[in-house]
């Protein structure tokens, strides 16, 4: 029992795992907490959806929404942060922009498909399991994590090895600094977006074909929940997030097996405020986005 | 005339209760602090004035004293720890200390749990909603000619400098917190009279962000663009109902139109023109 509930654990952290790396690198990068990472989250889900549902085939209709969900991200920044970024605006400033965008997509999404929970045509999804002893593990979450990983591990190389990862890095350092050696601020934080705002949707996708279940609140759901995840990891640092985000999944997994479900949420956020209170930096803290 | 109250008296009763939330956000917005715990404070109130009200049989004016003093009582005891951070950190913290209250009012038996708490005494009526915005209102204009309202002035311009002559920056924003919250209690109390059935889903972060976009859509340093921007984001779902399913896009172009054009809200763009 112990060790299903823990697999389970691990297919739920990857995912959350996806989805608090976005956003704690905006964070790290531009000091920014984007609220509207999770409106980018649940459109990416509904736009995979509705791709599915006009006959494209599963895997086409994933990619074309994570684009898509990057695209979004770009375009994000362009309405909502650049144009205080061009005039200083105070820190706070930000936060407050990226609700306004967060509810204008939301209402657009809600135009669009509707208040209803919707869901995936079943033909499309494997219901296929394997047994590995004691454990039951489906062929979904199994694609899930594998393509979670596959994504952790490609951010962890571009990070760590391109020049795109190293304008980053330098812009999370220090942005002044960065544009002065010639780095291309504008572009690199475009991209940083893009990539963020990538993963924030695969992770909506996906957790959407995990549970089978694409609504209008799934992200506000998870916006405060990865609020508690990076606040854990360290704000900024991507390690982090990961590790943070694999701990709730555990956590969430095996209290709901062991300790009342209901308490099971206000676990993430005693923990979130206890960091808060007594270690703001988290595990791993601002300056580990260096180490991806 | 009316008619047209006896038509929207339910409609108008909300302004005035988000008039009063918003006010209570502002008095720590005008620390300086993002605390974004109002909501919270608000179903705090709500169901101590609730209880209060249908256990023990309190009218409205004592429900409502208790309710803003547990409010304000539980914000005492919140603004220890959370005393020393700032910015994004302070109002994550109070976004995860309004959850926390969230799923304990979830669980307790005593507040129904997530069905709510109903058969609270419809007793609160336009007048004393109205009479207590205006009540808070001609206080905080009061308080506004002192050298409080300074320091707390100086706190959030710039709060090394205010340390420096002297001002007590912690002290200022546990105070401002403090007032905030019995404020939001006050209102959380009106609302809980006001509907006879309340839930702890009326208190999480959707009503949090409601109470931020009306402050800072208003201005956030002003009591009068606080209320006029509660009455402005309280009607616009009415106004655009044409939207549809569309609606909360009005809300949200508002919100990102402010911030990017008109940062000071309204207040600050009637500043602007005299």
């Amino acid at each position: 029992m112990l060790v299903q509930q823990l697999a389970n654990g691990i297919f739920l952290g990857a995912v959350y795992a996806l989805f608090a790396i976005g956003y704690t690198l905006i964070f790290g990068v531009l000091d920014i907490l984007n609220l509207a990472h999770a409106a980018i989250f649940m459109l990416a889900a509904f736009i995979a959806l509705s791709l599915a549902a006009a006959g494209l085939p599963l895997f086409a209709a994933i990619a074309i929404a994570i684009v898509a969900a990057g695209l979004l991200g770009i375009l994000l920044d362009r309405v909502a942060f650049a144009p205080l970024r061009r005039r200083n605006a105070g820190p706070l400033v930000p936060l407050i922009s990226s609700i306004g965008a967060a509810i204008i997509m939301q209402g657009i999404a809600r135009g669009i498909w509707g208040p209803e929970e919707q869901r995936f045509a079943a033909s499309a999804l494997t219901t296929a399991e394997f047994h590995i002893g004691a454990l039951t593990v489906g062929a979904l979450d199994l694609i899930v994590l594998g393509i979670a990983l596959a994504f952790m591990a490609a951010l962890s190389y571009v990070v760590r090895s391109t020049a795109l990862g190293r304008s980053i890095r330098a812009v999370a350092s220090d942005r002044v600094a960065a544009a002065f050696l010639g780095v291309d601020l504008e572009r690199t934080i475009a991209l940083t977006f893009f990539i963020a705002s990538a993963l924030g949707g695969a992770a909506g996708i996906l957790i959407g074909l995990q549970y089978n279940s694409v609504s209008i609140d799934m992200g506000s759901r998870i916006e405060l929940k990865g609020l508690a995840i990076i606040i854990l990891g360290g704000m900024g640092s991507v390690t982090g997030a990961v590790i943070g985000a694999f701990i709730l999944g555990a956590v969430e997994t095996l209290s709901v097996a062991f300790i009342s479900s209901s308490y099971r949420d206000a676990i993430a956020f005693g923990v979130m405020f206890l960091i808060l209170v007594f270690r703001p930096t988290g595990l791993l803290g601002k300056r580990a986005l260096r180490a991806a | 005339m009316i008619s047209f109250y006896a038509a929207h008296s339910k409609l108008i009763d909300e302004i005035g209760i988000n008039a009063l939330l918003a006010l209570s956000l502002s008095i720590s917005l005008r620390a300086g602090s993002l605390a974004l715990a109002q909501a919270a404070f608000m179903g705090i109130a709500g169901y101590v004035s609730a209880l209060g009200a249908v256990r023990y049989g309190w009218n409205l004016a004592e429900a409502a004293l208790a309710g803003a003093l547990a409010a304000g009582a539980v914000a005492a005891l919140l603004a220890l720890p959370i005393g020393r951070l700032r910015g994004v950190f302070l109002a994550i913290a109070t976004i995860g200390f309004g959850e926390i209250a969230r799923i304990i009012e979830i669980n307790l038996k005593v507040t129904g749990g997530a069905e709510g708490f109903s058969g609270i005494p419809n007793d609160a009526n336009t007048l004393s909603i109205y009479g207590t915005l205006a009540l808070v209102g001609t206080v905080l204009w009061l308080i506004g000619r002192t050298k409080f309202a300074l320091a707390v002035a100086a706190t959030r311009e710039d709060e090394n400098a205010a340390r420096g002559v002297g001002i007590n920056v912690s002290a200022v924003r546990m105070t401002t917190l403090v007032a905030g919250a019995c404020v939001a209690g006050l209102a959380g109390a009106l609302y809980a009279h006001a509907n006879f059935f309340i839930t702890p889903g009326d208190f999480g972060f959707p009503r949090m962000e409601q109470i931020l976009v009306a402050c800072v859509v208003g201005g956030v340093t002003s009591s009068i663009g606080a209320a006029l921007g509660a009455l402005l984001m309280t009607v616009l779902p009415e106004l655009v109902r044409f939207l549809h399913d569309y609606r909360e896009v009005s809300t949200g172009a508002i919100l990102l139109g402010i911030i990017l054009f008109a940062p000071g809200g309204i207040a600050g763009l009637w500043q602007r023109r005299t």
